[in-house]
């Protein structure tokens, strides 16, 4: 990379900064490893080829050339994601002429650590410091002109918060100022992330529509043009101006929807089957992530495992075909040996070797006790050099290995599989973390980062000393799944599994299938929920491999990941169903409001009682005169401190089934922020159009509502603060609709203690990992889909479906499930029969057992999670985390100290092993 | 995640890993400060968001409340101690905090010497504090089980007059026996040494040696005039 010639702009940091045509793409890429790219002097002119010269490892080779595959597949999905919106579209924006106008994905660049300046953020007019920033929402979204998009892009506003935060992490004293319309923090913790980005002193949030006024061109600061209601027009400065800009379908999509056959819909975003968000209108074909649409990171996940799902449905009759069994030389019994350590220290190209002296790691590590070998290597991961680990294991008499590389949460499994490889048990290797927690944390500090590498190797070293073989559990897997809650989510989820070959036990509380969506009657999209609902129930009921338990109740539900047992009361009596995994679609409520009447007048109803109504054709509600909805009832306050996300698309959508039945009726929707987030923002517009008349209210002014008579007329009288106007304006409605939150379904914490997962702050199922893992629970074995991981639309709820279908059967299409090794263990000869340890375990883990010398404590090994808290609890010393012993840990703390006596403690150790 | 961005904090660190924050004993705490470290710190996810069930990170902390309590009676400043609940994600807070301690601890200046307390005799402390640990375990869960799961609960628990009175009853009076028959493993020393050597008043030098003898754990050497162990 030094000696390349072509310096241009890099284009991962948004061209901000410089970059050279042999390069690594950036910091975090997947392999870590340099590439040429087209501006090589060579690909272009054939001239040039410094990089030949100089690479020792002759990996550069100009001769290959691209190469046409042709790989036959049973099932496709496409993931294309999304295209930043370009505002240099319109010359509104500023962007491109002047140069403290940035866009959000260039400030996130500017943000970044290994970003164009390490992470300060400076002005590309004169490398300040911005004291500062505005930010304008809704760049290209939620726009009709030409050029920008009408829907909204749906991840923008809590970016935006982000890029707050971390801005005034950066630098206390920041001023952020962010225009903004309609505030859409509808995702899972949101509401509380937007309220923690409002909260920062300096921070403003401005509801108002703003445009770029001009450049100053002294400072090059940035004038916005806006407007309060306090205030009205104003004009003011910035330092930087950065522009929100949203999501577009990917580049060249029409191409790509050419080339796979496949329809778009009027956005050039997938058109999927009304039915199934993941389905494209060409079988076999599947999508997953933005291309669906805007949508956020754990959305984009669950489609993925849903794509895996439809596509494991699809090819279930190859499922496994292609896979081959690895197969382990014997192990070696290596625990009479005396520790022969061997030591690979990774230069991970230059991740590690420019910071920490590799060489003399290396140097360093072989004057420590007990190690017979070390070398270096360029990258340790690489296949080749896995392969010469274990070469080298075998050749050396290697019986521990020390990988002195990267963190252990991603490659450890590899480097266990070398261990494996050579005969010895794979719990003989520990890696010494010299690049996360050294060379990327101490990248100007050369020396002592050097000394804190050899310093965690020898730590590492005296760990290995003591550490012991372990064996994981293969448990057999039962191949049923268990399905808590018979909603859409709970049933597209049975049948995704059943559809690949499994049993399923459909748990449902009700006497009927269905859940919530049988209140539901049609959606924003015109999708008539109850005959989909009637055929997604047939199809249950049909399915020779499902099994529908109503009326029930779970009264025990025991066992462990592969293996549980879940006792279910049931119209059929008491059942025991034996199931592999669990999946808990229990779904959500409706809030009974005590607000605004409700409950003392029949005519003040919920959305869904109001829906009911006009599904029914009720006269009453269809003649009258004038309707008000008001939004945000029982959410987003202290009690229930996060958005109900679907009531606004849900008062949208009956309001403009109102005007289609009758559209002389006045309606009124009373609003916070409208949040009809993605392509629900056209229905709107529509709305808006066809003059629902929308009305902005704050939480700390709430309309009020009451009962009067109005020339004789009975009328419900609703006084609210018109946001513009500022008077107090009053609705005489006829009838009021109140958006009340979805709450968490009763019973959602038995469930939560039956089967080991636990509840956010909002008392919706927590999942493992809120991006990552959003299917999943951290309780192995357990899965989550639908409104009981957060309220949903169907369409998201039917994604998430999938997901859990397609999590659920990574584990049940194997036959057996390996268990961690690294688990506790109780010497009963130590063990005083306390219970310290069975009350730190809330796994239940732990049981006494008796014995000739009474109670004793035993664990069992599946169901312990290895976290360690009753090593700590146990006063004698009995039971011990294996991995993690007492003993190892220690001899860490010891040889964290490099002082002879020490060294000459920890000799003393070793020996007695 | 600050590896990941590539934060940058001071490089004094020496880092363990262990899989919950309550797996964290206090004897690590303490052979880490026997063997010379300035600081320990510990670090947990956020209370609350446990990635088990167990919330261990709640025992860690009212460990870390008690350690800080013990190393005050011994003379160490508490704040070589912090633990700190963050998620993998806070990057910029973990190198803040780090960066923070790690400044802390160098204005403390090294272990002992900054408190100015003798090398040999806080060793000697150390080591009576971990053999008592077992102890201190029952005690901690028989009598200092903080009822509600919340840090304010926590912080408001061990810094109560009634904790202070159970540590003073339960823990100082043992740790005192444990310091005494370390120094009598040593050779016999007679009450008015002790109490010179360990900074105590004779009366309460006497007591545990009263109480000691009753337990048989020491013999009074009459010709010597001075206690050693049974």
């Amino acid at each position: 990379m030094e000696y390349c010639p072509v310096v241009y702009p890099d284009q991962y940091n948004q061209e901000i900064s410089k970059n050279k045509a042999v390069h690594i793409y950036f910091s975090q890429a997947v392999p870590l490893v340099t590439y040429i790219d087209e501006s090589c002097l060579y690909l272009k002119e054939k001239k040039c080829t410094i990089c030949l010269g100089v690479c020792k490892n002759d990996a550069i080779d100009f001769s290959q050339e691209a190469e046409k595959i042709e790989i036959k597949v049973g099932a496709i999905i496409l993931s294309p994601g999304l295209e930043p919106f370009d505002p240099k579209v319109s010359d509104e924006y500023g962007y491109g002429k002047m140069e403290n106008v940035v866009t959000s994905m260039d400030y996130e660049r500017l943000l970044c650590a290994t970003g164009p300046f390490e992470g300060e953020i400076l002005r590309a007019s004169d490398k300040k410091h911005p004291h500062k920033i505005a930010w304008i929402q809704c760049v290209g979204s939620r726009r009709v002109t030409p050029g920008n998009n009408s829907y909204c892009s749906a991840v923008c506003c809590t970016y935006t918060q982000k890029q707050v935060i971390l801005t005034k992490d950066h630098d206390a004293e920041a001023e952020c100022t962010i225009f903004h319309n309609d505030i859409r923090s509808y995702g899972k913790d949101f509401e509380l992330y937007y309220q923690r980005a409002e909260n920062l002193p300096g921070v403003r949030f401005i509801r108002s529509y703003v445009s770029i006024g001009k450049e100053i061109p002294e400072t090059k600061n940035v004038t916005l043009r806006y407007a309060t209601a306090e205030d009205g027009v104003k004009e003011e400065e910035f330092d930087m101006v950065v522009l929100s800009v949203g999501l577009n379908p990917p580049a060249e999509v029409e191409e790509l929807a050419d080339k796979f056959g496949i329809e778009l819909n009027s956005h050039g975003f997938c058109k999927a089957i009304p039915s199934n968000p993941m389905e494209t209108t060409r079988p076999g074909i599947f999508v997953s992530g933005a291309f669906q649409g805007p949508m956020d990171i754990p959305e984009s996940v669950f489609t993925a495992s849903g794509a895996g799902s439809l596509c494991g449905q699809t090819l279930d009759y190859r499922r496994g075909k292609l896979s081959k069994e690895r197969i382990y030389p014997p192990e070696r019994d290596v625990s009479k040996e005396e520790p022969r350590i061997g030591v690979f220290v990774c230069h991970c190209g230059a991740n590690i070797g420019r910071v920490v002296d590799v060489p003399s790691t290396v140097e360093y590590a072989l004057t420590l006790p007990n190690v017979v070998y070390a070398q270096e290597q360029l990258f340790s991961c690489a296949t080749n050099s896995a392969k010469e680990i274990t070469d080298l294991a075998k050749e050396k008499g290697l019986n521990r290995v020390v990988i002195g590389a990267c963190s252990p949460r991603t490659l450890e499994p590899l480097f266990r599989d070398t261990l494996r490889e050579a005969g010895i048990n794979q719990y003989y290797c520990d890696m010494a973390n010299i690049r996360e927690h050294c060379s990327w944390v101490h990248s100007k500090e050369k020396e002592e980062a050097t000394e804190k590498a050899q310093d965690t190797i020898r730590m590492s070293v005296a760990r290995a000393c003591h550490l012991e073989p372990l064996q994981e559990i293969d448990l057999p897997v039962n191949k049923t799944a268990l399905v808590v809650g018979g909603g859409i989510a709970g049933m597209t989820c049975a049948l995704s599994i059943a559809n690949q070959g499994h049993e399923v036990c459909l748990v449902e509380k009700d006497t009927d299938l269905g859940g919530m969506a049988r209140r539901i009657h049609y959606t924003l999209e015109g999708v008539d929920v109850q005959a989909y609902l009637g055929d997604v129930i047939r199809k249950v009921y049909q399915h020779p491999l499902i099994h529908v338990y109503t009326d029930a109740t779970i009264t025990e539900a025991t066992g462990y990941i592969g293996n549980f047992v879940t006792r279910v009361k049931s119209e059929r009596g008491v059942t025991e169903i034996k199931h592999g995994a669990a999946i808990l679609a229990i779904g959500a409520e409706e809030y009974k409001p005590t607000e605004y009447l409700y409950g003392e007048d029949d005519r003040v109803l919920t959305q869904l009682e109001l829906e009911d109504q006009i599904a029914r054709g009720e006269e009453r509600l269809i003649n009258s005169q004038s309707l008000v909805m008001i939004q945000c009832v029982g959410c987003r306050n202290e009690d229930r401190n996060y958005c109900s996300r679907v009531c606004c698309s849900q008062a949208i959508k009956n309001a403009l089934k109102l005007k289609e039945i009758n559209p002389e009726m006045d309606i009124y929707i009373l609003f916070r922020d409208m949040r009809t987030y993605g392509l629900m923002e056209d229905y709107y517009r529509e709305a808006s159009n066809k003059d629902v008349k929308f009305i902005h209210y704050e939480p700390d002014d709430k309309p009020q509502v009451e009962a009067v008579e109005e020339e004789g007329r009975p009328v419900l009288r609703v006084t609210a603060t018109d946001p513009i106007l500022g008077k107090r304006l009053a609705i005489d409605a006829d009838y009021l609709t109140l958006s009340a939150a979805v709450i968490p379904p009763a019973g959602n914490r038995e469930i939560s203690q039956l089967f080991k997962v636990s509840l956010g702050p909002d008392d919706f199922f927590k999942e493992a990992h809120v991006k990552l893992r959003p299917v999943d629970f951290a309780a192995d074995g357990v899965f989550l889909c639908g409104t009981a991981h957060y309220p949903k639309h169907i369409p998201e709820a039917i994604n998430q479906a999938y997901g859990a279908a397609g999590r659920a059967l990574t584990l049940l299409s194997h036959d057996i499930v390996t268990v961690s090794g690294s688990v506790c263990e109780v010497n009963e000869s130590e063990c005083v029969s306390c219970g310290a340890c069975i009350s730190a375990c809330t796994y239940g883990a732990i049981e006494f057992h008796d014995t000739r010398q009474g109670k004793k404590a035993r664990v069992n090994p599946i169901i312990c999670k290895g976290d360690g808290l009753c090593n700590v609890k146990c006063p004698t010393g009995a039971i011990s985390l294996k991995h993690f012993t007492d003993e190892e840990i220690l001899s860490q703390i010891d040889a964290a100290v490099p002082e002879e006596e020490i060294i000459q403690q920890m000799d003393a150790a070793v020996g007695d092993v | 995640m600050a590896g990941v961005s590539r934060l940058q904090y001071t490089t004094e660190t020496r880092l363990i890993r262990v899989m919950c924050s309550g797996r964290v004993d206090m004897a690590f705490i303490l052979r880490a400060f026997s063997n010379g470290m300035d600081g320990v710190f510990i670090g947990g996810c956020r209370l609350n968001e446990c990635n088990y069930i167990t919330h261990g990170n709640y025992d860690a902390l009212s460990m870390v409340h008690l350690c800080r309590k013990i190393m005050e009676h011994i003379g160490l400043n508490p704040e070589r101690l912090r633990v700190e609940f963050m998620s993998s994600g806070e990057g910029i807070l973990f190198t803040e905090v780090i960066n923070d301690f790690g400044k802390k601890v160098k204005e403390l200046g090294p272990l002992g010497k900054g408190e100015g307390v003798d090398e040999n005799e806080l060793k000697s402390k150390l080591e009576a504090v971990t053999k008592l640990i077992p102890y201190i375990k029952l005690v901690e869960r028989e009598r200092l089980r903080v009822p509600v799961k919340s840090e304010e609960a926590y912080n408001k628990f061990f810094t109560s007059d009634e904790v202070n009175r159970l540590f003073n009853e339960l823990i100082v009076d043992k740790l005192a026996i444990s310091q005494i028959m370390l120094l009598l493993r040593e050779k016999p020393l007679s009450t008015g040494e002790i109490s010179e050597i360990l900074g105590l008043n004779q009366s309460e030098v006497s007591r545990h040696m009263n109480s000691s003898s009753r337990q048989g754990l020491v013999r009074y050497d009459e010709t010597r005039k001075c206690f050693a162990l049974a």
